[in-house]
């Protein structure tokens, strides 16, 4: 049965782990990484509804929030509009955006649908590149700092808030949505979208309404990237980006809320931490991504699930 | 109640459906019968709107619904079961048959996501409504089990169930019965019988002839994608058409 207020202990245990986590942060450089890590949870999440729970897949999200994030900073560099107010206009035209391109696409299914995502994506990369007028092309353009009513983020930990708290707010209406006879639907589209059709439900509406979120806050996660790092390239809508949000919802766990955090955060920390390897860095990254999914083929987060159905069994 | 005036399915040079008429009574177990390959599935599959009809018309009491999509369907009181079983594997059996109610409930995306009152309100009612479904299969201590871990007779009443949530006017059953056994068989008779017979009408295409003989009312004979005959089972059963074609000589139902 469902809960008025949905506080559990996943979400303090996120939040507590969010408090502790700067006091071992020796320098900006591991704020930076955590920023990096959170924003990338963001737009996992959104994939992750879409992947794991609606069962379609998208080799597309990284360029959409490379062009989400594009969007956002043109609007402010060229016409001057106010950060904030410049992502939800690309929040609006993405959504539409979105909503446009998932008419055709979502009727196709398996590898056609991640064909044509992949293609989308490589088309608006290519784009990005060459439209050097507005984009600044391939040398990517440089970011005005980011303000909310006047109040400037300039200092790591104020990024690192906002970013911790946008998550645990969008996990925390993420459970709300999958738990409700809404994430039902969506589930059940996974299960069977024969059986959704048959007890009177519009798949194809649902796939749509939940792509369209999805681009949403990959939007957001995109164009906030973008004013974090002062600087947007092409890079963050290339096509090896949008496969590592794919490969961070696959390892964390394909259809588990939490899933999408895991897998972001240990594969945006990874390589920081495989640097010392040099030469062998990108070896030992596939090997450890390999080895994962064979021992644990539904990802990270469904040990940690049976280790916390086990220590918790007795108080249920 | 449902009258299929000549319809007509083609696909590549064979016509699977040809030219087929049918009247189905309210209140009617109405089977429809007839060997493999006869167009009995296509039937359903025209009826609830999976493939177009090429020709001809379907009217539910007195309205078009010729070519209308399955889940618009159900809201007009039209609801079926697959002859491969469709259930959700990944959700509970509770969840599988709150999805038959899902058409009543509130699913505003904002609403969802902020848990408002109207969401809890609904899933605490249906989930009352649901367990009493399942009471009727005898499942209520399966509830929060997978549907995954289940048998296959146990999927196949759950299907019934989960098309009931609907509250359809019509409902149809496309071999509910294949691949059980015999005392399943007898469990899905009775349900069929007692449970859905008062409220609704059935449409019921089966292979198993016990079966159908026991629970029809009327039976329409379908070979290759024609009416053969119809009538009431006794009727069925000593039509000389429906032996030669059908039933074969010498077999008593």
């Amino acid at each position: 049965m469902l809960k008025r207020y949905n506080i559990n202990r996943d979400i303090l245990t996120l939040s507590m782990i969010l408090v502790i986590a700067p006091f071992f942060f020796q320098n900006d450089f591991y704020y930076e990484i955590a920023i990096v890590s959170l924003l990338n949870a963001l737009i996992c999440i959104g994939l992750n509804m879409l992947m794991g729970y609606a069962g379609q897949v998208s080799l597309g999200h990284g360029a959409f929030a490379g062009l989400g994030g594009y969007i956002a900073v043109i609007l402010g560099s060229k016409y001057g509009i106010t950060p904030l107010f410049s992502i939800f206009i690309a929040v609006v035209t993405m959504s539409l955006f979105a909503f446009i391109i998932s008419k055709p696409i979502l009727r196709l299914k398996g590898h056609y649908l991640a064909m044509a995502t992949l293609g989308i994506g490589i088309i608006i990369s290519i784009v990005l590149n060459v439209e050097d007028e507005l984009t600044g092309g391939s040398d990517g353009m440089s970011v005005d700092s980011f303000t909310i009513f006047g109040y400037e983020f300039v200092d790591s930990l104020q990024w690192y808030i906002l970013c911790s708290f946008l998550l645990v707010f969008t996990i925390w209406m993420f459970s709300n949505l999958i738990d409700s006879p809404f994430g039902r639907v969506l589930r059940s589209i996974e299960g069977s979208e024969k059986a959704a059709n048959s007890v009177g439900i519009n798949v194809s509406h649902y796939k749509s309404i939940v792509f369209v979120i999805s681009v949403v806050i990959a939007t957001i996660a995109g164009s906030l990237y973008a004013f974090f790092s002062g600087f947007i390239s092409p890079g963050e809508a290339s096509f090896s980006h949008s496969i590592e949000l794919v490969v961070m919802v696959v390892l964390g766990g394909l259809g588990r809320i939490y899933g999408a955090i895991i897998g972001a955060v240990i594969l945006t920390i990874l390589p920081q931490l495989l640097t010392s390897f040099e030469d062998y860095q990108t070896l030992i990254y596939g090997s450890i991504i390999i080895f994962v999914m064979i021992f644990m083929p539904k990802g990270i987060a469904s040990v940690y699930e049976d280790v916390k159905g086990r220590l918790f069994a007795s108080n249920k | 109640m449902l009258q299929i005036n000549s319809v007509t399915k083609q696909f590549g040079g064979i016509k699977a459906v040809d030219d087929f008429t049918c009247r189905v009574k309210k209140g009617h177990i109405h089977s429809i019968i007839g060997p493999n390959g006869a167009g009995k599935t296509t039937l359903v599959n025209m009826i609830t709107g999976v493939y177009k009809v090429d020709s001809g018309t379907i009217f539910l009491d007195g309205a078009d619904i010729t070519n209308i999509s399955t889940d618009k369907l159900v809201y007009r009181g039209v609801c079926r079961t697959f002859q491969n079983l469709e259930i959700c594997e990944n959700l509970t059996v509770l969840e599988n048959v709150l999805l038959g109610f899902d058409k009543y409930m509130d699913k505003g995306l904002l609403k969802s996501c902020f848990r408002a009152k109207s969401i809890l309100d609904d899933e605490k009612r249906y989930i009352d409504r649901a367990k009493h479904l399942l009471g009727l299969i005898g499942l209520e201590d399966l509830a929060d089990k997978k549907a995954e871990n289940l048998s296959y007779g146990i999927l196949k009443k759950l299907e019934i169930v989960r098309a009931l949530g609907t509250s359809p006017e019509l409902i149809l059953l496309d071999e509910p019965v294949a691949g059980l056994n015999p005392k399943e068989t007898q469990e899905v008779s009775d349900l069929i019988r007692t449970v859905v017979a008062d409220e609704v009408t059935i449409i019921l295409v089966e292979h198993d002839m016990k079966m159908v003989m026991q629970v029809s009312d009327y039976i329409t004979v379908m070979n290759f994608g024609k009416k053969l005959a119809e009538g009431t089972p006794d009727e069925i059963v000593n039509n000389q058409d429906v032996i030669r074609a059908y039933l074969g000589s010498g077999v008593v139902c």
